[in-house]
């Protein structure tokens, strides 16, 4: 039996480690946010974060999750996270919405390493998250008003 | 005041039908939380009905006791807005509160909810949803405000016209009476559904030409929104389809011995599109699949290459084709002429490719089918499976959830991937629900691209550099031909599809020919975002920039003389090349290019701004113009035109799916390019103002952006780029 710590809490899971993260997530534990779009790590649907690092969960094995602290969009309560899901909200980023799970993880674990982002920081970060709706001035308009929005509360607690 | 049908059933009748499809949602969901058995959106809407929605006027609203407004859209929701919009229109006319009115899909009933342009049949394509429903959504909402006025009406025994609606609130001034929706629902339901109701003028609009947040942005910024692969159901299985390595092939033999060994692995099914493997789930499913053997009948398989389709299509383009539009005489002309260019466009075979790879869940029992599925072409899938098993229609009951993205694949006249699923699950025991998943591999190589075509053009000057004649021919396959759209759009030999951007040509020419040849190959095809204006526009936009240097004009000023008969091309023409800046200088290495175009009924214009450097084209900037009637949601429409924008873009710069001795070369996003985030340019878009009714902003932008980026190229740096995906030397 393997036991994964998803979104805070311990999932038991009888399956082979090499199962990809990501169909333990959707198949055994029930938690679909994070989507399957090309199973060879290209397009960026499934990002979840393994101990705050965004990784590709379709060609992560279960075995590599084992002890650490796996986040998918479900469990996304961080400051960042709940500031990029408010930016994209607010400006209506989604379309088809399919990819949007993956694009907020990795956005996220962007303005948690670098909270203010230039345009070639979030290029550089959301280039390996497809959008086929090509939300993508949306998505780079969102980072920003959510890195500002960041930026102003953590300028208001240290004042 | 105009009268329009409304699906107007007695209200027992409707209540009972509702009952009834509740009902049938309701079987074998796995509610997973609470928060999801109370979740609105399509898929959910029967699992626990939060309320009693006791005021159900129409097939297109419900209200509750609980003040909500719940719209039923019978049009696919794939990320064009269409939730969002449709509910615009019921909640503009019903006086509703934005924040009160939630948005579920519509089961699939052809009698219901028919596209009023599409005769019979049901189903989201074309751009039409908001066109089509322009008028019948209104209604419906005014017919509810009508009973909810009456209501009150009664209730205060005051006159009707004296009461006011306004965000959900109905009010009377004189007396102080006030009541919500919520409160009056019950009575309401009580009164006779008016058969003739008062639509407001544009100018009493609250709702309509509001930027409007869309319905769906929360569920789909928190995970919670439900697709076909997220349905769970108790006792599913996960289908895959190992598939023929070419069209035209057949299973021979195959060995499951291996497969049947793994863990979770349930059953191995010889199909009529290949072997299916069932399974626990996915995972299972897949190494299923990687352990068969399969021995395939390649005698009658599809064995060409895509330069070998280019070669034998410029053969054919040799002789004359079957007219699409002849007027004058083009030959006469075209030998009297000072000057005459001639040019080859080609465009590639591409896959739609959406994010979301085909999916399906079906359960089959005694009482019939069941369906869940981003349904796009509900009749026609409806029919095609009641045909297969035997059924009535409404036996099949289709559930329309999100669609993650389809641009035109989800809407297949030969229900491929539905069909499928169902054979599938047909030799499952009775009732277990089969989710079949094609694998990203699976959906590139499955076929039903945008077909590849070749344009041949030539057009003549005058002594004045006046154009004089336009000669145009077209080769590729026919997307209708062998379709149930075939009688529809196949006019004289000529699919309508194939032409469709060309034929329709807006420029004032006294002399134009084009034809069009229809080879026919085994690889399926399928309208692609845009369909024929995706090739069409750019041979026409480009050939035109042509001719244009070729005369010794500026490309806005050539257009403008030849526009002067279509004021709605001028305007968004004029719109964007000021916007864009079109005479200021750009430096070194960079251009402007424009390029205009109608598709289905609304009309775009593109100026694209480029660098090209050691071969590579940037693009910087692309300005959009676009007039698509009433605007119904600002927001929306430049939503859609930057997404339909960078959807063309990735045509325009990279997408090519093409063939080896029969063999898709390409298999998954890493060689099957698309548009990533560091390519998409700036956008900026404007709209035309106007009172026309609304047409349709999901497809229109896309066609545009590669003449335009052909365009700006040749102003950067003299090289004329005449094959998708532009490469320059």
């Amino acid at each position: 039996m393997i036991k994964l710590k998803v979104n805070g809490s311990v999932q038991p899971l009888d399956i082979d480690p090499g199962t990809p993260l990501l169909w333990a997530l959707r198949d055994h534990i029930g938690l679909t946010g994070t989507k399957f779009g090309c199973g060879i790590a290209q397009c960026g649907s499934c990002t979840v974060h393994l101990d705050g690092e965004p990784v590709r969960a379709c060609i992560t094995p279960v075995s590599e999750a084992i002890g650490k602290q796996v986040t998918t969009i479900e469990g996304l309560h961080s400051p960042a996270g709940k500031a990029v899901q408010a930016a994209w909200r607010e400006l209506d980023v989604v379309q088809c919405g399919y990819c949007q799970s993956g694009q907020i993880m990795s956005a996220t674990a962007l303005l948690e390493r670098k909270p203010r982002p230039t345009d070639a920081d979030i290029d550089d970060a959301m280039q390996g998250n497809l959008c086929r709706c090509a939300t993508y001035v949306r998505i780079r308009a969102a980072i920003k008003a959510a890195a500002n929005k960041s930026a102003q509360v953590a300028g208001r607690k240290m004042g | 005041m105009k009268s329009e049908w409304i699906a107007n059933l007695s209200r027992r009748r409707f209540l009972a039908a509702g009952v009834a499809t509740a009902a049938g949602l309701t079987l074998g969901i796995m509610p997973v939380t609470r928060a999801e058995m109370r979740k609105s959106g399509p898929g959910f809407a029967g699992v626990a009905p939060a309320v009693d929605e006791v005021f159900q006027p129409n097939a297109f609203l419900r209200i509750g006791s609980d003040n909500r407004v719940t719209v039923i859209s019978k049009h696919l929701e794939m990320g064009q807005g269409t939730y969002t919009g449709l509910a615009t229109l019921v909640a503009e006319e019903l006086d509703a509160a934005w924040e009160q009115v939630r948005v579920v899909g519509a089961p699939a009933n052809a009698k219901r909810y028919r596209n009023l342009f599409w005769g019979e049949a049901q189903g989201t394509g074309g751009s039409t949803a908001i066109a089509n429903s322009w008028l019948q959504m209104r209604k419906a909402g005014a017919a509810a405000r009508n009973m909810l006025v009456e209501a009150a009406a009664r209730q205060w025994q005051v006159k009707a016209d004296e009461i006011e609606v306004e965000a959900g609130v109905l009010s009377h001034a004189a007396s102080g009476r006030s009541a919500s929706f919520g409160d009056l629902a019950e009575a309401a339901a009580q009164q006779p559904v008016p058969q003739e109701v008062l639509l407001k003028d544009a100018d009493e609009f609250r709702l309509i030409g509001k930027r409007l947040p869309r319905k769906d942005s929360a569920e789909k910024t928190d995970g919670s929104a439900l697709f076909t692969i997220d349905v769970k159901q108790l006792e599913m299985y996960t289908a895959l389809v190992a598939h023929p390595p070419r069209f035209g092939a057949k299973v021979r033999s195959f060995d499951d011995k291996v497969a049947r060994a793994i863990k979770g692995v349930k059953q191995v099914i010889q199909i009529p599109s290949g072997i299916a493997v069932v399974a626990d789930g996915f995972w299972s499913a897949k190494q299923g699949r990687d352990a068969l053997q399969v021995e395939w009948d390649e005698s009658e398989a599809f064995r060409q290459s895509s330069a070998e389709i280019v070669d034998s299509y410029r053969e054919l383009a040799k002789q004359p084709g079957t007219v699409a539009r002849n007027e004058g005489d083009s030959e006469a002309a075209m030998a009297q002429a000072a000057k005459t260019i001639e040019a080859e466009y080609s465009v590639p075979f591409l896959a739609h490719a959406p994010m979301e790879p085909m999916d399906c869940v079906v359960r089959i029992d005694a009482s019939g089918c069941e369906i869940w599925n981003g349904e796009q072409m509900n009749t026609g899938d409806q029919m095609a499976v009641a045909g297969l098993l035997g059924l009535q229609p409404e036996q099949v009951r289709i559930n329309m959830l999100y669609a993650g993205g389809s641009f035109g694949r989800r809407a297949n006249p030969k229900a491929d991937y539905v069909l499928e699923a169902v054979h599938i699950a047909k030799v499952m025991p009775p009732g277990t629900p089969v989710k079949l998943i094609w694998t990203r591999e699976d959906d590139m190589r499955g076929g039903y691209y945008r077909p590849l075509y070749l344009h041949k053009l030539k057009a003549g000057l005058d002594g004045e550099n006046r154009p004089l004649a336009w000669q145009q021919r077209i080769v590729g396959q026919s997307i209708l031909a062998g379709t149930p759209f075939e009688a529809m759009m196949v006019k004289d030999g000529v699919d309508q599809t194939s032409v469709e951007g060309a034929a329709n040509l807006p420029y004032a020419l006294k002399n134009i020919h084009i034809d069009l040849h229809s080879p026919q190959l085994p690889v399926p095809v399928l309208w692609w975002r845009s369909v024929g204006s995706t090739h069409t526009a750019f041979a026409v936009e480009c050939f035109l920039d042509e001719l244009a240097a070729e005369a010794g004009k500026d490309p806005v000023d050539f257009r403008r003389e030849l526009l002067a008969g279509h004021p709605r091309h001028l305007g968004v023409l004029n719109l964007a090349v000021e916007k864009a800046g079109w005479d200021e200088p750009l430096g070194r290495n960079r251009g402007r290019g424009v390029a205009v175009h109608e598709s289905f009924n609304s009309y775009v214009a593109q100026v694209a701004e480029v660098t090209v450097r050691r071969g590579v084209i940037y693009i910087d900037r692309v300005v959009i113009a676009v007039d698509c009637g009433v605007p119904v949601n600002p927001d929306v429409i430049e939503a859609q035109m930057e997404g339909g924008m960078g959807f063309g873009l990735a045509a325009t710069l990279a997408s090519e799916l093409t063939f080896k001795e029969g063999r898709v070369v390409q298999s998954n996003f890493h060689d099957y390019l698309t548009l990533r985030i560091d390519q998409m340019p700036e956008v900026e878009v404007y709209i035309v103002p106007s009172t026309e009714p609304p047409t349709g902003v999901g497809e229109p932008a896309t066609p545009v952006i590669a003449p335009a980026v052909a365009n700006a190229v040749y102003a950067a740096t003299g090289q004329r780029l005449r094959q998708l995906p532009l490469r320059p030397a």
